[in-house]
């Protein structure tokens, strides 16, 4: 009906290849670009900021780093959580050691040291699978989460070892420490989101993103095409912890202002975004999307229906969320292992035929 | 997808080739020699070493002894992928297709080593970055006409039934634009039409684009039928090697898939 391709007559190869080949997905995206970027601004208060609109950024670009690595390239990576503080703790030196430099600068900074880390710990891969990597990873996040405790270089000696993150101004505008304005820091991660979203989808479906994925189904025969190994398992550490590291100055920066390593950046930071990608999807940019929407958007969204329409008490609330959060993994899973990118995938293929399914 | 030999000229040839596993000898002082433009078969009974031989060739193993002559040249020992640049393509026995791309996908992979944009074109996908795409998805198009597979184009190929697959496989290796084709086994499991089918697609292959082939086929009525030369192995021996005609009259060959009575 309104969701279809029939009709639509692709003439060149530059037209079939457009990043999004059907006209209503170009629209919706037109769209939802110009609301976020030129309505929400204008509504967004302390309250969507701080508890909707900036973790859903920041855990997006999460997602979207790991995906790159693990559905993309079928490295499991659990040191999530370890590179998140390495680009948070990268921000945080280079803001402190720089006061000049441009906060965007910092920002890719902070993503292009975390890939350097990234690469680092990704050399067992090369030798070491499955869950066997996740082991090896899992090691990553423990060292990086213990090195910045003990090491007090990086924290630059503050007794109560936490790192705080120092004002920044962009455009005469604060985006970073408590005086910043709520549209100033949204617009400052959206932009960052969009961008390197931009950036995600091009890499994977060029050739780089093929010899990943090349890799990740078949590696022997991806080799035997003329996929060197080495070059496209440490190009996928590097992305993805790029992303990663930008996700954990993102956070660190603009939404925490202040933190402390193993509470920010624990191993369940690892898991949560893990789960993200796996109930959102393997292997899909949009899938990055909505699973760390719904990780991070349902618990809010249930918590104002159940204590502020239901009036519930706020603790038994709490526990609630949790068991329902359980419970739609559990039911999503079940539905459609392939996560909720597929299930929107085979809605698309079905709308596109209909009503005539036959 | 040309060669630049005449044909005729010895394109690839192995010299006492010796591999052992431990104590299991796969392949024991092998000599034969590929030459351009030819299809080159090589046959034998199940454990004979046919497919070693081919990991020999593009690298995925490595020989105790002996040499790889290719173009003229002794080769080094190289990884599988280095030699996939230089110009040698294969399929294998149980279909190896990336499953979770797409058919033009996993054509597009097969001219990984043809592109070379760099990762800041890649990610703006403007420049060089889209001129190479568009005219690597051209050849590739190519290749799915000749091989009438333009209506499964975007399917996954996880979802295509086996002789598809296999059709799609050696699509992929065609898109790398080989000099040199090795085809494990083109057509094991497919029925008469799909074997029919497989069958013209390798002769038009050689014909129009003057690769090169070396097959391992077990049908043999196929091999006699396409084979320029055929060599014949047995638990890692060189048994025999020649045209068609003389294989067949070949004593040892007919005792090796026949059985013969010790005495």
């Amino acid at each position: 009906m309104f969701y279809r391709e029939s009709g639509e007559f692709k003439t060149s190869y530059s037209e079939d290849q457009q990043s999004f080949p059907i006209a209503f997905d170009r629209w919706f995206v037109r769209v939802v670009l110009l609301f976020a970027f030129l309505v929400v601004p204008f509504f967004i208060n302390d309250y969507w900021e701080k508890s909707v609109l900036i973790p859903f950024l920041v855990w997006s670009m999460a997602a979207l780093g790991l995906n790159i690595l693990t559905g993309y390239c079928g490295q499991v990576s659990l040191g999530t959580g370890g590179f998140m503080a390495v680009g948070a703790y990268a921000a945080y030196k280079l803001m402190t050691g720089f006061p000049e430099m441009n906060m965007l600068i910092v920002i890719i900074m902070s993503g292009g040291i975390t890939a350097m880390v990234g690469i680092l710990f990704g050399l067992p891969s090369l030798r070491i699978k499955g869950f066997y990597l996740a082991v090896a990873t899992l090691a990553s996040q423990f060292f990086l989460v213990w090195l910045f405790n003990k090491v007090p270089w990086f924290y630059n000696f503050s007794a109560s070892g936490m790192i705080t993150s120092p004002e920044r101004t962009m455009f005469g505008v604060a985006i970073t420490g408590p005086n910043a304005p709520s549209w100033a820091t949204y617009l400052f991660c959206l932009t960052l989101l969009v961008v390197f979203a931009y950036i995600a989808k091009n890499l994977t479906r060029g050739r780089l993103g093929r010899s990943w994925m090349a890799i990740r189904d078949m590696d022997i025969a991806a080799e035997i095409i003329g996929v060197p190994p080495l070059q496209a398992k440490l190009s996928a550490f590097a992305v993805s912890s790029f992303y990663i590291g930008v996700a954990g100055a993102m956070f660190f920066t603009v939404y925490l202002g202040a933190a402390e390593p193993t509470e920010a950046f624990g191993i369940d930071k690892s898991f949560l975004v893990l789960f993200m990608i796996i109930i959102g999807g393997l292997g899909s940019i949009f899938g990055s999307f909505i699973g760390a929407a719904l990780l991070i958007l349902m618990p809010v969204l249930l918590k104002n229906i159940m204590v502020g329409l239901l009036g519930w008490p706020t603790d038994l609330v709490q526990h609630l969320i949790f068991m329902l959060i359980g419970g739609f993994i559990i039911f999503f899973l079940i539905v459609e292992p392939h996560g909720l990118a597929q299930l929107w995938r085979i809605t698309k293929e079905k709308l596109r035929l209909w009503p005539f399914p036959h | 997808m040309s060669t630049n030999q005449n044909s005729g000229d010895v394109l690839l040839s192995v010299e006492n080739i010796s591999l052992s596993f431990g104590g299991v000898k796969a392949l024991e002082n092998i000599s034969f020699d590929i030459k351009a433009g030819e299809v080159r078969a090589i046959i034998g009974p199940n454990g004979a070493g046919k497919s070693s031989m081919l990991n020999v060739i593009n690298g995925f193993y490595h020989p105790q002894e002996g040499e790889v002559w290719f173009q003229g040249e002794k080769r080094k020992s190289l990884k599988p992928y280095q030699i996939a640049r230089q110009g040698i393509a294969r399929t294998f026995q149980n279909i190896a297709l990336f499953k979770g791309m797409s058919t033009l996908d996993n054509l597009m992979t097969g001219r990984f080593t043809k592109m070379s944009a760099n990762i800041f074109w890649q990610a703006i996908w403007k420049g060089k970055a889209e001129n190479e795409e568009i005219a690597n998805r051209e050849f590739v198009e190519h290749i799915i006409d000749f091989l009438e597979i333009q209506a499964i184009r975007k399917t996954p190929v996880g979802r295509l039934p086996y002789g598809l697959q296999k059709r799609v496989e050696l699509g992929r290796a065609l898109a790398a634009e080989s000099k040199l084709l090795l085809l494990d086994e083109p057509m094991a499991g497919m029925n008469i039409e799909e074997k029919e089918d497989m069958c013209r697609f390798i002769l038009d292959v050689n014909d129009q684009f003057g690769t090169t082939i070396a097959l391992i086929e077990h049908d043999m009525s196929v091999v006699m039928d396409i084979a320029d030369r055929v060599v014949v192995l047995d638990y890692g021996r060189k048994i025999g090697d020649g045209t068609p005609d003389e294989i067949r009259g070949n004593q040892a060959v007919i005792d090796a898939y026949l059985g013969v009575a010790h005495d």
